[in-house]
């Protein structure tokens, strides 16, 4: 039986919008607007689906930098009781000793490394947070960390801007599990690098993932990369988690239309010849107010009555693979009799 | 097939503090009329330098120091060389037979302007003469613009032959002669409105009066493409086009392009980082390395059977529907192109680099047919096969 890390129940992000002469709230943008998701130990989770749909809030609910208006988000620790980590204040988040357990790595290393510090400064920075070192303890740990994302002691004394793009991302993941963290969400950590760097990158988030026994949550927009890198993957659609399973079952036998199409729409750099994709029509619809019902009626090829009506529930149809269509049975038969697809792999 | 463009020993530097930024050296490209040209590289490797030098729109501290561009538009023609023609000619140049989609649409809209102005202002700017033709026929077959319109009749014929004349320019600040081009304006706005129906955007009439910020980035994208394509250019120069946009998007924007090229534009050159979207729409290939171009032929050929390292290198970093294995890397980072390394500039990752190409820059050869490789390696391997 796999452990559960972290457990979300109807966790909601709705940001107010704020309008009229008194400035009231009139609106709110549901960013995300109740996701049920459980994250097991030592898995990566790869979340994937178009900008705006609720990709980064998911992430930074899930370990409470922005704090969800709704829901819950259970955290089980090691060993203990687990904590609804959902409504937690940030002092009392450190005071239980769960912050440094929940760590994040940013898209763009540029601007979230600052650019007046010491390398051993932002890397030594969350360890002073957790214990008492002396300088030459707190030095070695810093270079011990340094070393296992591939940078070196000559490094320490420098500042951001002297490094590459790829290194700076190094230095990203180093100041995260600095914290001795049990989860890191990697938001993007590689769309700001070029094509070289960003297999080094995986290959070295890959090998800590099983150093050190981590759990992941990796957004991104690139299927790709998500496929390479994570073990299941959960698909999002303006605010809401639509279809999670296991990374190959996704690839092998996705059930919802909205799957089917970022599936086919991927460029493939391997010519093959043949390449019929589906294309939706039009954009997401504003998260401001989502569509009733399903909410990917809007754009959905194979929309009927009830699609517009009811809003599907995401049910289990087993082996670890949750589906939220009112059509999944047909999907499948569907997409191959319009496009002729029957398969990505 | 005849060339379209062909770019010789295109060399553009950047003058910085921190000293010359060799950006290209010696580039050597040909453009074949209907063919889509796809440019891969990583960032910093020159692929936008190199289409603005084409067109002649870099900005300073850049300087194109030499080399040649040879632009034939209909085949069989003698090839002009763009960059000795003066400022004026390559304006009409630009926007016409050769245009330019930008990567971000953001920045290429004007905020304060309306979709339409935008839009209407590539017909304005191009095509004034033949719509003042046009109108003129109007007016002769007896629709009327009102009293004047005998003098607006004549000072559209004047606008028919030389759009830009001085005397048109001393009229439009007196008042009612200066309604004369109004006519012209409504044309160029109807067109803008056929071009824009055209890529798929619904009502269209809506759209013309709207703002940049009012659309969402594939609608954005869209109308910059289709103020790029409004001329009907021989050549349309995408320069990341679909780089910011989401995959469902990316999906309409490469299809759209797909069946522009059929209908109405001849060639393509298409910039991008993603190899994916250079293999499933491009028909040829050119790879970039540091202002270099190490190897170019058919996308198939290319992707199929590399033969410069660089570019099998670049293949296996990235990852694929059937990956096996680690992703390979390439060791290091892209050299700073201020102290550009002796030799081939990639040498120094190089896995296969011998002592010749520390010394001597390779050229570009023709290794197999139709595959042209920049590689001391290559050639010592393969050699004899042609």
């Amino acid at each position: 039986m796999r452990k559960k890390i972290l457990e979300l129940k109807g966790l909601e992000k709705h940001y107010p919008v704020y309008g009229g002469v008194f400035k009231r709230k009139v609106n709110s943008v549901k960013a995300l607007d109740g996701i049920d998701l459980d994250i097991y130990r030592g898995e990566c989770l790869g979340v994937v689906g178009e900008s705006g749909c609720g990709k980064t809030t998911t992430g930074k609910a899930v370990i409470n930098l922005h704090a969800p208006t709704g829901g819950t988000a259970l955290y089980y620790p090691e060993n203990g009781e687990p904590v609804d980590i959902a409504g937690m204040s940030n002092r009392q988040m450190k005071k239980a000793g769960i912050r440094s357990r929940l760590q994040m790595v940013f898209q763009d290393p540029t601007t979230s490394l600052n650019p007046r510090m010491l390398i051993k400064h932002i890397v030594a920075e969350p360890i002073k947070e957790q214990e008492k070192l002396s300088a030459r303890e707190l030095e070695a740990k810093v270079v011990s960390i340094l070393e296992m994302v591939g940078l070196s002691r000559m490094h320490l004394m420098r500042y951001p801007h002297e490094f590459s793009g790829g290194q700076r991302q190094r230095i990203a993941v180093a100041r995260a599990i600095a914290a001795s963290p049990e989860f890191i969400v990697l938001d993007e950590p590689t769309s700001a690098l070029d094509v070289s760097v960003q297999a080094q990158i995986l290959n070295l988030l890959d090998s800590l993932r099983k150093d050190l026994n981590l759990t992941y949550l990796f957004v991104t927009h690139h299927l790709l990369v998500v496929k390479y890198i994570s073990t299941r993957i959960a698909v999002m659609y303006l605010g809401k988690c639509i279809e999670t399973c296991p990374t190959d079952e996704l690839f092998m036998n996705p059930l919802h239309p909205y799957t089917h199409a970022l599936l086919s729409g991927i460029p493939n750099p391997e010519v093959t010849g043949n390449s019929s994709r589906i294309v939706l029509e039009g954009d997401v619809p504003s998260p401001l107010n989502p569509p009733d019902g399903c909410r990917f009626h809007t754009r959905c090829p194979f929309c009927i009555d009830i699609c517009r009506r009811e809003e599907p529930a995401l049910i289990d149809v087993g082996g670890g693979h949750s589906v939220a269509c009112h059509r999944q049975d047909s999907v499948a038969a569907l997409v191959e009799e319009r496009y002729g697809i029957s398969g990505y792999c | 097939m005849a060339v379209l463009l062909t770019a010789q020993d295109l060399t553009t530097n950047f003058y910085t503090y921190e000293g010359v930024v060799r950006a290209l050296d010696k580039f050597t490209l040909s453009i074949d009329h209907g063919c889509t040209f796809g440019l891969v590289g990583e960032s910093g490797c020159g692929k936008s330098v190199t289409v603005r030098s084409m067109l002649r729109v870099i900005q300073s501290p850049g300087v194109i120091e030499g080399g040649r561009v040879l632009f034939s538009e209909q085949a069989g023609t003698d090839p002009i060389d763009l960059l000795e023609l003066s400022e004026e000619e390559m304006e009409g140049i630009r926007g016409d037979s050769i245009s330019m989609i930008f990567q971000e649409p953001n920045a290429a809209l004007n905020p304060v302007l309306t979709i339409g102005y935008q839009v209407a202002e590539s017909f304005l700017f191009h095509r004034t003469a033949q719509m003042s033709t046009r109108i003129c026929e109007k007016i002769d077959g007896g629709v009327s613009f009102g009293l004047l319109t005998p003098l607006y009749r004549a000072m559209l014929s004047i606008a028919a032959k030389s759009p830009k004349s001085r005397f048109l320019k001393a009229c439009s600040r007196i008042p009612l002669l200066r309604r004369w081009d109004t006519p012209v304006k409504d044309e160029a706005m109807r067109r803008a409105v056929d071009i824009i129906g055209k890529l798929g955007i619904a009502n269209p009439e809506e759209i013309v009066t709207r703002y940049p910020h009012n659309l969402s980035g594939g609608m954005k994208q869209r109308i910059v493409i289709a103020i790029a394509l409004a001329c009907h250019p021989t050549l349309l120069i995408a320069d990341e086009a679909t780089s910011n946009l989401d995959v469902t998007v990316q999906a309409q924007i490469l299809q759209l392009l797909n069946d522009l090229k059929k209908e109405s534009i001849s060639s393509i050159l298409l910039i991008t980082h993603d190899l994916g979207v250079v293999a499933e729409t491009c028909e040829k290939v050119g790879v970039m390395y540091a202002g270099t171009l190490c190897e170019t032929g058919k996308v198939e050929e290319v992707f199929s059977r590399p033969l410069h390292p660089y570019t099998q290198a670049l293949l296996t970093s990235v990852p694929k529907f059937h990956q096996e294995g680690e992703l390979q890397s390439i060791e290091g980072s892209v050299p700073n192109l201020v102290y550009p390394p002796s030799g081939c500039r990639f040498h120094p990752r190089c896995p296969k680099a011998m002592e010749q190409c520390s010394i001597e820059k390779p050229e570009l050869k023709e290794l197999r047919k139709g595959h042209f490789v920049a590689c001391h390696y290559a050639e010592a391997q393969v050699g004899g096969l042609v």
